[in-house]
């Protein structure tokens, strides 16, 4: 065992410390959650050895996630949530087999929500308590308080499940340090294990998602060429379609809602036990005195599930042709989720690709691994010089309605990120002086068949004839994916300007308000986690602000220089303090404070890229 | 060193149509290395804000770079000539004779899903428009002539479209 170690007296071991960040896997069926340990990357299981957490919430008087809310949900369907995935970021309309479901859903602005014994939870709350569940088990393995984590998403998400998963993790009380491509995530595992360079493609089927990227690996640079896929497509259905078939074979009335859910359960297993077997014996006794007692062959669950074995090779295709490339351009195919076991995948990918497929991680840990890797990157505890670049795309165009309900594209898919665009709009009439801005996404012509992400009014246009103003929109995409846009009439001088934030997202107000609900359920320890927070977060910056001064203390003139010090004094001061707003005012004096400073540094390291020095060389 | 600078001069590359795409993948991989968000995930809000400002104008310099006609169309622009990609549309008449045969041969190959000829038609097209480039290099770093290089990028718009509609009609037939 690792011996401890400790400082010097009166010499902080703070700069060398090892920050606390994990990866989380956050899965339609399991989440996991890793980190890296002596230069490791390692899961973190459970108390009893368990490294997966069954994306499963029982609501009832307390919550309960994970395998104890897994056994409840044949007893209680409708307050046992499975597969929340799914909802992220969606509307009632857009989610399939609402029917079949056993829960009482409840219509909202935007997302779609929960009605449990434990009130209305929307899928962003319920996200969170899975959340919450891992980041508890993280900090009770690791023995301190996470610096941050990075999450991972479907690299077919789009905005709304973008956001809406980073806002579960922030009101989980994760300092989210990246969102992360799932995909992504298994090829910086997978890539940086084997050392290997060329393009690859990463073909990932979870439980309810589909992802394809082809990545190009070469001299610790992983670029995403292209990605596709399909953000409703996994191991699910292919339960789904036993599910049906089960019943048609037995020639079953109409299930309860605990009939179904058993039958599904008894699906799903079927499914998992066809991976080493040729047939799968199904028999369940339902509810009332019927039983079920059929077999269930590979053959026939091929031919049943042909049609979703399909859908993931149509995105496939389109990703290599956007990437420009053909199937033997690919080096290799990395397999990514737990639905990849299925012999008939692995079968198609074999076939397309005419390779066979690189199966030598482990399918339901490899996306968390990759994101404690790139976790322990962002958190700095990586020397520069030996770490790597990361540069992902957004996986579907962004663009505004025009006129007729027309989308015009402002940022194609698959765009490198971080990426902004700037297009000119003008009036349809004569004085009008507002404009509705529709903002959405999708790779279709009409309006009406694309998501929708928010709607936003532009007012203040000073009134002309028609197509005299000129109205120029921003979209900005930042490096976790996710869209801001803003708008300004530039004709006259007069400026009119507004921030969004697409409509699925909840506001800061609404995330601050909720994590005041949840901190008066436990108000005293809530309070102190919440300053804990705020000093872990001051600490960071003040690292971060003392060792741009140690190296660059020549980019400041001394005044500027003592200006610094000033504020990193007082945030000094104030930080081993109980004021936790007293805390946020330093922080933010700080941060303007080196702005110009950061302006400065950011100068000097693109002299540097472009002065032909390897950054391993300075 | 500022974020208005342009394209060429923030990979400090010259001004010209040719350049060397290797080089220029190096330097933007350097320069990414630098100001990428990812660098600056445990920094400060100015930290990050800058970085994402920088990284967002790498990329957009480099998508612009990379493309022969994105590049082509970028240098009109900094010559000052882009008006004239916008506004003049005219065409010599046996070049549109030509792009409605190749139309029409693209459309006939397509309704009867004839994978070869499309394939055929791509490579041609292909030819065409490398030649195009040749042309285009002539008249941007050679011998400066933009009333020519502008009815060249033109025409490598049509043909550009062009390539991607075989590309599209072999997706739908491949399907």
């Amino acid at each position: 065992m690792a011996l401890l170690q400790i400082a010097e007296p009166g010499e902080s071991a703070a700069p060398h410390e090892h920050r606390l960040a994990v990866g989380i896997d956050l899965g339609t069926t399991n989440s996991l959650v890793a980190t890296v340990r002596s230069g490791m990357a390692v899961v973190l299981s459970d108390d009893q050895g368990r490294p997966l957490l069954p994306s499963v919430v029982h609501y009832d008087g307390a919550v309960v996630v994970g395998f104890e809310a897994q056994a409840r949900q044949s007893l209680d369907p409708k307050n046992t949530i499975v597969s929340v995935k799914r909802f992220m970021g969606r509307g009632l309309k857009d989610i399939a087999h609402v029917e079949s479901m056993p829960y009482d859903f409840v219509e909202a602005e935007g997302m779609v929500k929960l009605r449990t014994a434990a009130g209305v939870k929307s899928p962003v709350e319920i996200s969170a308590d899975i959340l919450k569940a891992l980041r508890d088990r993280a900090e009770g393995s690791l023995g301190g308080q996470l610096t941050g984590a990075v999450i991972t998403v479907p690299a077919y998400f789009d905005d709304a499940q973008r956001q809406a998963t980073k806002d579960a993790a922030r009101l989980a009380g994760l300092n989210v340090l990246r969102l992360l491509n799932e995909p992504t995530a298994a090829a910086i595992a997978y890539g940086l294990d084997n050392a290997s360079e060329g393009i690859f493609a990463v073909y990932d089927l979870g439980g309810g998602t589909f992802d394809i990227s082809i990545l190009q690996l070469s001299k610790g640079v992983f670029q995403v060429l292209a990605t596709g896929g399909d953000s409703a497509l996994g191991g699910d259905d292919f339960d789904q379609r036993v599910f049906c078939w089960i019943i048609e074979q037995a020639k079953l009335a109409p299930l309860s809602h605990q009939d179904a859910r058993l039958l599904l359960t008894h699906a799903r297993e079927a499914k998992e036990y066809l991976t080493s077997h040729g047939e799968a014996p199904i028999t369940v006794k339902l509810g009332g005195s019927e039983y079920v007692d059929v077999k269930l062959t590979t053959a026939v669950f091929s031919e049943i599930s042909k049609t979703l074995v399909r859908k993931t090779l149509t995105p496939t295709r389109k990703a290599l042709r956007d990437a420009g490339l053909v199937p033997e351009d690919i080096k290799g195919v990395v397999m990514v989720g737990g639905s990849t076991r299925m012999p008939q995948i692995q079968r198609a990918v074999a076939e397309y690709f005419g390779r066979e497929p690189l199966n030598n991680l482990d399918p339901d840990k490899v996306v968390a691994l990759g994101a404690a890797i790139q976790a322990n990157l962002l958190a700095g505890n990586r020397a520069t010089g030996d770490d790597w670049l990361l540069l992902d795309v957004i996986p579907l165009s962004l663009g505004l309605e025009t006129m007729g309900g027309l989308v015009e594209k402002v940022i194609p898919r698959n765009s490198t990120i971080p990426a902004a665009r700037a297009q000119e709009f003008t009036t349809f009439k004569d004085g009008q002086t507002a404009m509705v801005l529709h903002v959405v996404q999708g790779e279709r012509e009409l309006v009406s068949d694309c998501r929708s992400l928010a709607r936003f009014e532009l007012r203040g246009i000073p009134p002309m004839v028609a197509g005299a103003a000129r109205i120029r929109v921003t979209f900005q995409v930042d490096a976790d994916g996710l869209l801001s846009v803003n708008a300004r009439e530039q004709t006259t001088g007069h400026e009119a300007h507004v921030e969004v934030k697409p409509s699925y997202g909840l506001g800061d107000d609404e995330i601050t308000s909720m994590l005041r609900d949840s901190f008066n359920h436990a108000s005293d320890d809530a309070f102190r986690r919440a300053l804990r927070e705020a000093q872990v977060e001051a600490q960071r910056l003040l690292e971060a602000v003392q060792s741009a001064l140690k190296e660059d203390a020549h980019l400041l003139s001394t005044l500027e220089a003592a200006h610094v010090e000033n504020l990193v004094a007082r945030l000094q001061g104030v930080m081993i303090g109980d004021d936790r707003r007293a805390i946020d005012d330093a922080m933010d004096a700080l941060n303007k404070g080196t702005g110009e400073f950061a302006a400065r540094r950011m100068n000097q390291g693109v002299q540097r890229a472009l002065s032909g020095k390897k950054v391993s060389e300075l | 060193m500022d974020l208005s600078q342009d394209h060429f001069a923030l990979f400090g590359l010259p001004r010209r149509f040719v350049v060397d795409t290797a080089e220029l993948e190096r330097l933007y991989h350097e320069l990414q290395g630098r100001v990428h968000p990812d660098k600056f995930a445990h920094a400060g809000d100015a930290d990050k804000r800058l970085a994402m400002q920088w990284a967002t104008q790498a990329n957009e310099a480099y998508l612009t770079l990379k493309s022969p006609l994105k590049r082509a169309q970028y240098l009109m622009h900094l010559a000052g000539h882009d008006a004239q990609i916008e506004r003049n549309t005219a065409m010599p008449t046996d070049f549109l004779v030509e792009q409605m045969e190749w139309r029409e041969a693209v459309a006939e190959a397509r309704d009867v899903a004839d994978v070869a000829e499309l394939g055929h038609l791509h490579h041609r097209m292909r030819k065409e428009v490398s030649a195009q480039y040749d042309t285009l290099h002539q008249a941007l770093d050679v011998a400066p002539d933009f009333a020519r290089a502008a009815e060249l990028v033109r025409q490598l718009m049509f043909q550009e479209k062009l390539l991607h509609e075989i590309d599209d009609a072999l997706e739908a037939v491949e399907a």
